[in-house]
């Protein structure tokens, strides 16, 4: 296979729309006489419904419908779609009944003939609330106080042991035992396209058509054809363009199948987008864990024994995904470190606030900061350098595949190569001599450095909620157009562009003789869709194993067409040759649908469906090192070098593979740095805006240095990993290590994330007040 | 609110008159009643930039103007950025250097990334960051953005040159 586009930096095919202004996103299609939906949302975070009055609301301008909780009874509950063992499920219907959980839960809905109208009307809708204490703690709401889900008669809403290796004899063996809590904040995804959903209900065909915001098209067909108790196969989900998701669109929502509904009932299109402000009420969150650690070495800093007890803050309900995100935290606990027992215990509680869920990294990045912070603290524990304590513990490249005491197999690493090529780029001894000095001159100067492991091509199906595999269809078109249907519905990825490469070397052709069809169940065969990694090395694949198919077929065909015996036959540039003779793939695909001269046992046409199973997950790696200085007077950060070696095996498109490396680490500066979602002791949302939830601008990013190792997978026959969530994995830990180091002189062992300025400022104050005392 | 003003503007060179709603946002009257989509809301409180087009050559962001304060302005969206099926520097700049992952804020970077090389031919790597202090992006890391408003300097550099 000639390597004209895989492993070059080829522009994206989809670009030209999107830097017009002139791509499709929900809120850019326009059917006529749509209606427009706005919801009226609690105020309150807890609290009874005694009664609602539309009166006003429904002889508003324009107002064609409004809607509360007891209109919706015939719609199911909101789907989700992990189980853990011994778990409490609260129903969670699309509009509030008697209660209200959060600030944001949707109480009621208008439908007007414009926006404007709809808002005008929500604002006429009297709520009488009786409000109730709010649980907003996650670690006092476990241990009693007032019940969300009183059915339930607590806020647990399940306990969960995992891990393997005797944990206690574990510590008992270790000659120190390091403790530390550690709080991964709670953090807002932020696509920045809110979501949107578009109906249209066409009662003569009985056909529902939703254009909606999502990363899961035919997974979200399914699930809204079971709310709406209408069939699935009448149903048309299509997911346009898509603005970011990071896993916020990795969900069913109740607005999906409410503005379906409300299509259904009115027969006229019924369009709803939501607003920043709803989005950060009630769009999920992600992260919120609460854990204390306890970690055993020995003096020469091999680790024994990793426990990690963890108060996990599920939110009010349960979305989607919501109870699997911390179990994902447990498989990956042991880092890329050699630790022969591990243990996690959650308690995962219901409190009054939005539901978290899997954002960018999903539990992953949860675990790969505790155990980097981990042996962070072993290391200052042991006074050895941090980078030896990782060494000392990682496998060597010849152990894999490598099984962890958490269950896994890592596929393939080389964890000591990555981390030689950062240490060198950074020029890591110089670093730290030049530490030594600005400490002398008490400047505030830190070094942290990450090396992780992290889960990606999400996954076996044995392993995964709702099937774990993917499908593609190649189709080679009668002119030897090449169009692939793939499963995976990329939004932001770019795999219109790699999924080309792969079938622009396959089959000869030009990368814009391939168009790449996504996010349409009408078009597109069943698939699972994009998240945790997998486009590319689990959609990659099947788009891989079609053309290999679609590729024999047509060498078949071609060897009958030139006489010639079809295990001679050559294939290269687009020409098969045999026998002295030579035949083009396009003359071979007109061949094959004129179907005048075909083998006896050859069907007509040239297209292959394939559904890719893999068989394991697969384990990218890296090291990320960062050095900065923080400001004494203002607690500000400056950044001095950012390293990072990243292997996600092998790569279709460097391009691609840097923008998402830089993207993900940028949200690692965010979650290190910046942002939290507060909500205060009621329950409110303090951080309601993007004025009070501080997404990282360009001025917060120092310049990224990157570069790569290659480690094939054998898992696939791409032998690539998958990148998407690889920077929010490596980087937090780094970032967090690099201030804490920087703090370390004032006696500083751990700080809880964001590390903002203020939080900075303080610690540094307060050291200089003891002092000065 | 049945109360309409009669408003006049070009948007993209083409004279527009419409009697629109005085509430009415700039953002929402460019998307429905003139029908350019391409410009986008990511927040409605001029945080995120999305929503950024140029006002007689100011670069603003629509969602908190009223269309009525644009009366009379020359409004460039960014379906206005490219002429002749030539695509504008920054544009181009933009998708040679991957400087775009789900394009939803897009149009507006580009908007802004027009009108920093307006106001400044040869920024910094610190000039452009400073600049581009209203637009977020959730995929890039901004980094390619950055390296596209560099090139797209240069490029502009060399037209400059060659018109000389």
């Amino acid at each position: 296979m000639a390597e004209n586009y895989v492993g070059k930096r080829i522009k994206r095919t989809e670009d030209p729309r999107l830097i017009q202004g002139l791509a499709h996103y929900v809120d850019d299609i326009k059917l006529p006489d749509t209606l427009h939906a706005v919801f009226l949302r609690s105020i309150h975070a807890h609290a009874r419904i005694k009664k609602i009055d539309t009166a006003a609301a429904a002889k508003a301008p324009g107002v064609v419908a409004v809607y509360t909780g007891k209109d919706v009874q015939k719609i199911g509950p909101v789907p989700c779609g992990a189980a853990v063992p011994d778990m409490k499920s609260p129903e969670h219907r699309v509009l509030a009944t008697n209660k209200v959980y959060f600030v944001g839960h949707p109480v009621a809905v208008v439908v007007a003939t414009n926006r404007y109208a709809a808002k005008d009307a929500a604002d006429l809708i009297e709520v009488d609330y009786e409000e109730l204490p709010a649980v907003v703690n996650e670690e006092k709401a476990a241990q009693g106080g007032p019940v969300i889900h009183e059915q339930f008669g607590s806020n647990i809403a399940y306990k969960l042991t995992a891990g393997e290796g005797d944990i206690e004899a574990a510590l008992k063996s270790a000659d120190k035992i390091v403790k530390q809590k550690i709080i991964n904040q709670r953090l807002a995804p932020i696509a920045m396209e809110p979501r949107g959903v578009l109906a249209r209900y066409y009662p003569g065909e009985q056909e529902l058509t939703l254009w909606t915001s999502t990363q899961i098209p035919h997974l979200a067909r399914t699930q809204i054809a079971i709310m709406l108790g209408f069939p699935e196969n009448k149903i048309r989900l299509i997911a346009p363009e898509v603005g970011g998701g990071f896993g916020s669109k990795l969900n069913v929502y109740a607005e999906e199948a409410l503005v379906g509904w409300i299509s259904m009932q009115t027969a006229k299109p019924v369009k709803w987008i939501e607003t920043r402000r709803e989005n950060l009420q009630a769009t999920i969150h992600g992260r919120a864990q609460t854990g204390y650690i306890e970690i055993g070495c020995k003096k020469d800093g091999t680790i024994t024994g990793f426990r990690y007890n963890v108060f996990a803050d599920m939110g009010s309900y349960f979305q989607l995904l919501t109870p699997a995100i911390p179990t994902l935290t447990g498989l990956m606990l042991s880092g890329c470190y050699k630790i022969p027992a591990i243990q996690m215990n959650v308690t995962a509680v219901f409190t009054n606030k939005m539901s978290t869920d899997a954002y960018r990294g999903a539990g992953r990045p949860e675990a790969t900061f505790v155990i980097e912070r981990a042996m962070d603290l072993v290391a200052a524990e042991l006074g050895m350098d941090v980078v030896e304590v990782r060494r000392k513990n990682f496998p060597r490249s010849d152990e894999f595949p490598f099984k962890t005491a958490t269950g896994l197999f890592y596929d393939s690493g080389d964890y000591e190569l990555a981390l030689k090529k950062a240490l060198e780029m950074a020029n890591y001894a110089k670093l730290r001599e030049g530490q030594r000095k600005a400490r002398s001159e008490g400047r505030l100067v830190g070094i942290g450095v990450s090396t992780y492991v992290e889960i990606c091509a999400i996954g076996p199906s044995a392993a995964t909620p709702a099937g774990g595999w993917e499908s593609a269809t190649v189709r080679v078109e009668p002119t030897a157009k090449i169009t692939i249907l793939t499963g995976a519905s990329p939004h932001g990825q770019g795999q219109e562009t790699s999924f080309a490469q792969l079938a622009a070397d396959h089959l000869g052709v030009g990368i814009n003789d391939v168009t790449v069809i996504h996010g349409d169940t009408a078009v597109v065969q069943y698939g699972i869709g994009t998240f945790g990694s997998r486009g590319t090395a689990v959609g990659g694949t099947a788009v891989y194993l079609a053309l290999e198919k679609v590729k024999d077929k047509a060498t078949k065909l071609a060897a009958h067409l030139l006489g010639a015996d079809a295990a001679k036959v050559s294939f290269k540039d687009g020409k098969f040759s045999g026998d002295g003779k030579q035949i083009t793939i396009q003359e071979v695909a007109l061949a094959a649908h004129l179907a005048r001269n075909m083998p006896p046992d050859m069907e007509p046409g040239l297209s292959a469906i394939h559904f890719f199973e893999p068989k394991n997950f697969t384990f990218p790696f890296g090291t990320h090192i960062v050095a900065l200085e923080i400001d004494r007077e203002t607690g500000e950060i400056k950044f001095d070098r950012y390293v990072a070696v990243d292997d996600c095996g092998k790569v279709i498109n460097p391009l691609l593979v840097d923008g998402q490396v830089q993207g993900g680490i940028a949200q690692s500066i965010g979650q290190a740095l910046y942002e939290e979602v507060v909500y205060d002791d009621q329950g409110q949302l303090i951080t309601g805006t993007l004025m009070d939830y501080a997404v990282p601008k360009a001025a917060h990013i120092p310049w990224l240095e990157l570069d790569r190792t290659e480690t094939p997978t054998p898992v696939n026959p791409l032998g690539a990993k998958g990148v998407g969530e690889a920077g929010t994995i490596g980087a937090t830990p780094a970032l967090a290590a690099a201030v804490i180091d920087a703090l370390a002189p004032l006696g500083v062992r751990h700080v809880d994330m964001p590390l903002k300025p203020e939080t900075l400022w303080r610690i540094i104050n307060q050291h200089k007040k003891a002092g000065a005392a | 609110m049945n109360t309409t003003k009669k408003i006049s503007l070009t948007v993209n060179g083409v004279s527009h008159e419409h009697d629109v709603e005085p509430r009415l946002l700039l953002v929402h009257y460019l998307r429905d009643v003139v029908g350019l989509t391409g410009t986008h809301v990511g927040c409605e409180t001029s945080l995120c930039g999305a929503c950024t087009v140029l006002v007689d050559g100011q670069a603003v962001k629509s969602c908190t103007l009223l269309a009525v304060q644009a009366e009379g302005s020359k409004v460039t969206t960014i379906e206005g950025m490219a002429h002749d099926g030539h695509l504008h520097p920054v544009q181009d700049a933009f998708w040679e250097h991957h400087g775009l992952q789900c394009g939803y804020c897009t149009p507006g970077m580009i908007m802004t990334a027009a009108q920093i090389l307006e106001r400044n031919p040869d920024p910094s790597e610190e000039e452009i960051r400073n600049g581009l202090e209203g637009n977020l992006c959730r995929c890039t890391g901004y980094q390619h953005i950055v390296q596209a408003v560099q090139c797209a300097a240069k490029k502009m550099a060399a037209k400059t040159a060659v018109a000389r």
